[in-house]
């Protein structure tokens, strides 16, 4: 089976454009990816389009209406917060079952502001603040407070990772926020579910990604120099858990899908120069570095610490700014967050360059649950 | 005269959840579903077991009304109307079974909070909501234990 490469990816500022449509959106980020590449959307075989917000609406079809209807295969994606990472790795598929040698991946979402979730929909009366709650800081507020129970976590902890990402997301003009936030004024901002305070919630925003990713033929055919090769695209769903009922398990599902990337590129967490990952609120973040392998269990806390996680630590995590700062589209987050580290391993990621990046990894979770997982390696 | 609301309304209150039974009645329970072939617990009726695959061998069986905090959130921050702020918890059940639910009667503090503190299960009112027929619920609530 061919490898499979990135030749061109993209996103855009991320941001609140109400007078513009999804496809609008979608498309522009399209177009960034393809010139990317030096290619035109004639020579894509197939588009593999993400979307969440209009997933009963032919988003795909409807990007082909704004740039180019040429007839080729489409298809539509929804998979909660892992949407992006889904499209993009049915376009991997795509081209490892040697069906085509050169598509198109597009991730894009237009968001309204507020909570997302919700305990209890269906019939009777809201189960919402009377069964606890199904809001999404909350859900992830008990399971950063599931940490904190076996490893002492502090709501310090869980809010320096909010302080690191929006200090990354001032270097990242792609980012929907530059502004330092220090430890204080994170802890002090309106508590929304404690531990999480506002400045600890990803930010709802517009925005949209995409890549062009090809077989290793046409990628010779185009050049190597900028291209990235993926090493591993994984896809998990939530396992059976005694809690998960009640308690969606983020960690069980991304411990799947990381062993099986892991496995699959033939490396191991230690070879992993940058990572970008699913921190829709400062408590997932915590969470992820032991179920990515980043650290040991237990170990989270010293790692935020002790900047390991920061820009020019060990293993800096989200130098973008993460979902916290540069925000949250959700469709287009899991291709947004692979067009950060293809930037690295690019070299060209300016004033947040994670020195010598040659492998990357990107993660996703979809509540529900779907983990998307993809390790890229520096070619050139 | 009669409107629509006293014609569909039933009496005695609703249960929150399907699986709260005996809500009309002197002695309401959380019921559970057993899997005859791992031992998994299950909230609400089903036949096939998603851990382990067994079909037809789930048992109900009666949950305790006495736990354990295992993990929470205090909410300040919902949707328009509802009170805040609360302790959204979960709860581990004595002999099996885990839920979320309110914890009441006691300041929503972490301070007063601690991982494994006793709980135990009660039935009231489901804060006055009512459905659009006019029905009143009954809900389950976590409060502190002796």
């Amino acid at each position: 089976m061919s490898d499979v490469y990135v030749v061109g990816v993209d996103m855009i500022k991320f941001g609140r454009f109400p007078d513009r449509t999804v496809p609008q959106i979608g498309a522009e980020s399209a177009l960034l990816a393809l010139d990317d590449a030096g290619l035109k959307i004639q020579d894509m075989q197939a588009l593999y389009c993400g979307n969440l917000g209009q997933a009963n609406a032919m988003v795909g079809q409807r990007i082909l209406q704004e740039i180019g209807q040429t007839g080729v295969a489409v298809v539509n994606c929804a998979n909660a917060c892992a949407t992006g990472a889904t499209a993009f790795r049915e376009a991997w598929m795509s081209i490892k079952a040697g069906v085509y040698d050169c598509v198109l991946a597009v991730g894009v979402e237009q968001m309204g502001k507020g909570l997302l979730g919700g305990a209890g929909g269906g019939a009777g009366i809201p189960k919402e603040g009377l069964l606890g709650s199904g809001t999404m800081p909350a859900v992830f507020a008990e399971a950063g407070m599931e940490h904190a129970r076996h490893y002492g976590t502090t709501f310090e902890q869980f809010a320096k990772v909010s302080v690191k990402n929006h200090h990354h997301s001032t270097l990242n003009p792609k980012a929907m926020y530059q502004i330092e936030t220090p430890l204080e004024t994170v802890m002090n901002a309106e508590m929304i579910s404690y531990p999480n305070t506002k400045l600890m919630c990803s930010v709802n925003v517009d925005g949209s990604a995409a890549a062009v990713l090809v077989s290793e033929k046409k990628a010779k055919e185009l050049g190597m120099q900028r291209a990235v090769r993926i090493k591993a695209s994984v896809l998990a769903s939530d396992p059976f858990t005694d809690r998960d009922l009640v308690m969606p398990d983020v960690n069980a599902v991304t411990r799947i899908a990381a062993k099986q990337a892991y496995e699959m590129a033939g490396l191991g967490a230690d070879d992993v120069d940058l990572v970008e990952l699913h921190d829709c609120f400062a408590t997932a973040e915590i969470l992820h570095y032991e179920n990515l392998g980043l650290c040991a269990d237990g170990e989270a806390g010293r790692m935020i610490d002790d900047g390991e996680v920061a820009l020019g630590g060990r293993v800096p995590v989200n130098v973008s700014g993460g979902l916290l700062s540069k925000g949250h589209p959700l469709g287009a987050t899991g291709i947004a967050n692979i067009y950060e580290v293809c930037t690295h391993l690019r070299g060209e990621a300016g004033g947040r360059q994670v020195e010598g990046a040659r492998i990357g990894m990107t993660h996703v979770i979809g509540l529900g649950s779907a983990c998307g997982i993809h390790i890229l390696e520096k070619v050139a | 005269m009669a409107n629509d609301t006293d014609e569909t309304a039933v009496d005695g209150p609703l249960p929150v959840v399907p699986f709260l039974k005996g809500a009309d009645g002197q002695d309401p329970y959380l019921e559970g579903h057993e899997c005859g072939g791992c031992g998994a617990i299950f909230l609400g009726e089903r036949t096939t077991c998603s851990n382990c695959g067994a079909m037809d061998q789930m048992v109900a069986k009666r949950l305790s009304n006495h736990g354990k905090l295992y993990s929470y959130s205090i909410v300040f921050r919902s949707f328009p109307g509802i009170e805040v702020p609360y302790i959204s918890a979960i709860v581990d059940l004595e002999g099996g079974g885990t839920l979320k639910g309110n914890l009441i009667d006691i300041e929503p503090d972490p301070a007063n909070l601690s991982f494994d503190m006793p709980v135990e299960v009660v039935f009231a009112d489901a804060l006055g909501r009512k459905d659009r027929d006019g029905n009143s619920y009954l809900s389950y609530f976590f409060k502190p234990a002796a």
